[in-house]
């Protein structure tokens, strides 16, 4: 069986500083790391491979500039086999219809797979979109919010997604590919080895002319969407905040306000 | 032959069916829609997938609708991404709208980016607000990203339908108005469209107090700060006393306090409801990003400089160990009265 992940590298929200006096995100020297989300995928494909009686091989993608492949070595460590890095300034300022677009092209050219896996969203943009967009450029099934993975077997998976109000499971026809929550498993911690051996791992990268993608659907040009404007919001509430009174006063003027917005 | 751009008229919204009834969330984009589609000058129209919903249709002219458009099917019943994805591409390339909206709720954020993929147009996620440039007759789409903390506006100005999921709570439905006039269409779609390599076996509902997050009016959540398991229970005590349902931090998740389905941030919901009580949670950004767009913030932690005060509205510095009892018993009075 053939497991493809697709991964991001994003600014690391853990170093993340809010600016006191304007409230924004300080993003300069922000490090980067893969998406948290993302390694829910990963682990789900390692986990996998280690449990399954036929041979896996998994292969970890990603789109983005050349520091993106510190993202790649991160899930070699945790024992993906292969990666490959799509990278080419064509591919810049893509939107989730590009991106997912050029992602299918890479993993065209790598594949074919069984299963493509990722995270349900990355922790930056947060749109949650390539994984259903790369899903419909191949026409494959798309099993969004995945929790568990009941059975995988025969060439067809039974999996349970976390939806509003409670579990969904599903059974679909392999290939197919599945976003993940972070419900779905633990993470490992890459040992010494797993790291010492994704530095021997030859990582490819792959340009807009290696993978066939046709120029009219790549970057910023042939993206559908434009950001016309970015603005910082003010997250800073003139709230009342009030402390050194007792408990029970506190919460009566807690009541009063609550009373006063109609909530009580 | 591809169509022109002035082809395509007319504000869709998604109409959401959850056990066999539509969804509130719906109503909401009605809201939405009915906003542009005035400012459009065009038809603001609901499109509906389920099974036995067609005698619910009235209930979206109700709610602002000019006109429905119901595929009212058996295998529609419950939500499944290549039926949905068929025929809802199979009604736009028919009918061609301006403008199509869903809510960002699961299935919403599922069926639109393989929808807008296949279409090749453009699509933008988890709005808070949307707009119409009537100059250019654009729709405007303002979302929030890197966690709350950078807002941007998007337009799609050469591809269509202009496509857009929406926060869910972030506009009040229109008042239910039974004597407004429309039009429910049933529209039958061809059976090839009706299959999927995906077949629903089994729903397990999770018993919780209130509604799923992203439906709640009212959260109440608690943080590190409620020290274990038990102490969280009082959380769920509150949150019935307010009509609510109960939140957590990542922490409390990952401590295994409360269950996954609560947890608020950025590896769990993004929640926007009218009210948002932050127990002992501190504040960390990726907390902060599902919840930051919340109405009115109450914030109750021992440390003054914890951040959630800085979004909160009212905030108490002092030991939650006193304040939630405090609150239970003054709440249980307030209602006995």
């Amino acid at each position: 069986m053939k497991i493809c992940v697709m991964v991001k590298q994003v600014p690391s929200t853990d170093q993340v500083k809010i600016d006191d006096q304007t409230g924004t995100m300080i993003r300069d020297g922000v490090e980067a790391e893969i998406n948290p989300l993302d390694l829910y995928a990963v682990e789900e494909a390692v986990a996998i491979k280690e449990r399954s009686l036929e041979e896996v091989e998994i292969t970890v993608i990603s789109m983005g500039p050349p520091a993106a492949m510190q993202a790649l070595r991160s899930a070699l460590a945790m024992g993906c086999d292969k990666a490959c890095l799509l990278s080419d300034r064509k591919f810049g300022g893509a939107d989730t219809w590009a991106t997912a677009y050029t992602l299918k092209k890479g993993i065209e050219a790598v594949g074919p797979f069984d299963l493509i896996l990722c995270g349900e969203r990355a922790t930056d943009g947060e749109t949650g979109q390539v994984g259903p967009g790369v899903a419909a450029q191949f026409d494959i099934p798309v099993i969004a919010y995945v929790s568990a993975i009941e059975s995988l077997e025969g060439g067809r998976i039974v999996a349970k997604r976390a939806i509003e109000g409670g579990h969904e499971t599903v059974e679909a026809s392999l290939p197919v590919l599945m976003t993940f929550v972070k419900e779905i498993n633990e993470p490992r911690i890459p040992s010494l080895r797993g790291k010492l051996n994704a530095k021997k791992v030859e990582i490819p990268t792959l340009s807009a002319e290696d993978i066939a993608a046709e120029e009219d659907k790549i970057g910023l040009k042939s993206s559908p969407t434009r950001v016309v404007k970015v603005f910082y919001p003010t997250v800073t509430r003139k709230g009342k905040v009030i402390s050194g009174e007792d408990a029970g006063e506190a919460v009566t003027e807690l009541l009063e306000f609550l009373r006063e917005k109609n909530f009580v | 032959m591809k169509a022109t751009l002035d082809e395509y008229k007319g504000v869709w919204t998604l109409g959401e069916i959850r056990d066999g009834k539509i969804h509130p969330v719906s109503y909401e984009l009605l809201a939405w829609g009915r906003d542009l589609a005035d400012k459009l000058g065009v038809e603001l129209v609901s499109v509906v997938l389920g099974h036995s919903i067609t005698d619910q249709a009235g209930d979206l002219i109700a709610r602002g609708a000019d006109r429905v458009y119901v595929v009212d099917r058996p295998e529609l019943e419950f939500f499944n991404v290549e039926i949905f994805d068929k025929v809802l591409c199979a009604l736009i390339n028919e009918l061609k709208p301006e403008v199509f909206i869903a809510s960002a709720t699961s299935a919403g954020r599922t069926i639109m980016p393989v929808i807008a993929t296949k279409l090749y147009t453009g699509l933008t996620a988890d709005c808070t607000g949307l707009d119409i440039d009537e100059s250019e007759r654009l729709l405007i789409q303002t979302r929030p990203a890197i966690g709350g903390n950078v807002m941007a506006t998007i337009k799609t100005p050469n591809h269509r339908p202009q496509m857009a999921t929406v926060r869910p709570k972030s506009m009040r439905p229109l008042p239910a108005d039974e004597t407004r006039k429309g039009e429910v269409v049933n529209k039958e779609v061809s059976e090839e469209l009706l299959t999927s390599r995906i077949k629903r076996i089994a729903f397990e509902k999770e018993e919780t107090v209130g509604k799923p997050l992203q439906d709640a009016d009212v959260i109440v959540s608690g943080g590190f700060g409620m020290k274990d398991r038990k102490n969280c229970e009082q959380l769920g005590r509150i949150a019935s006393a307010l009509g609510g349902s109960v939140g957590a931090s990542r922490r409390v998740v990952d401590m295994g306090w409360l269950s996954y389905s609560h947890q608020v941030g950025l590896s769990g919901k993004t929640v926007s409801p009218r009210l948002y009580l932050a127990f002992g949670i501190s504040g960390a950004v990726q907390h902060m990003a599902g919840m930051s767009s919340s109405e009115v913030v109450v914030a109750v932690n021992s440390d003054q400089e914890a951040p959630i005060f800085r979004v909160a509205d009212f905030g108490i510095v002092g030991d939650l160990f006193e304040v939630i009892p405090e609150l239970d018993k003054k709440l249980a009075k307030s209602s006995a009265n």
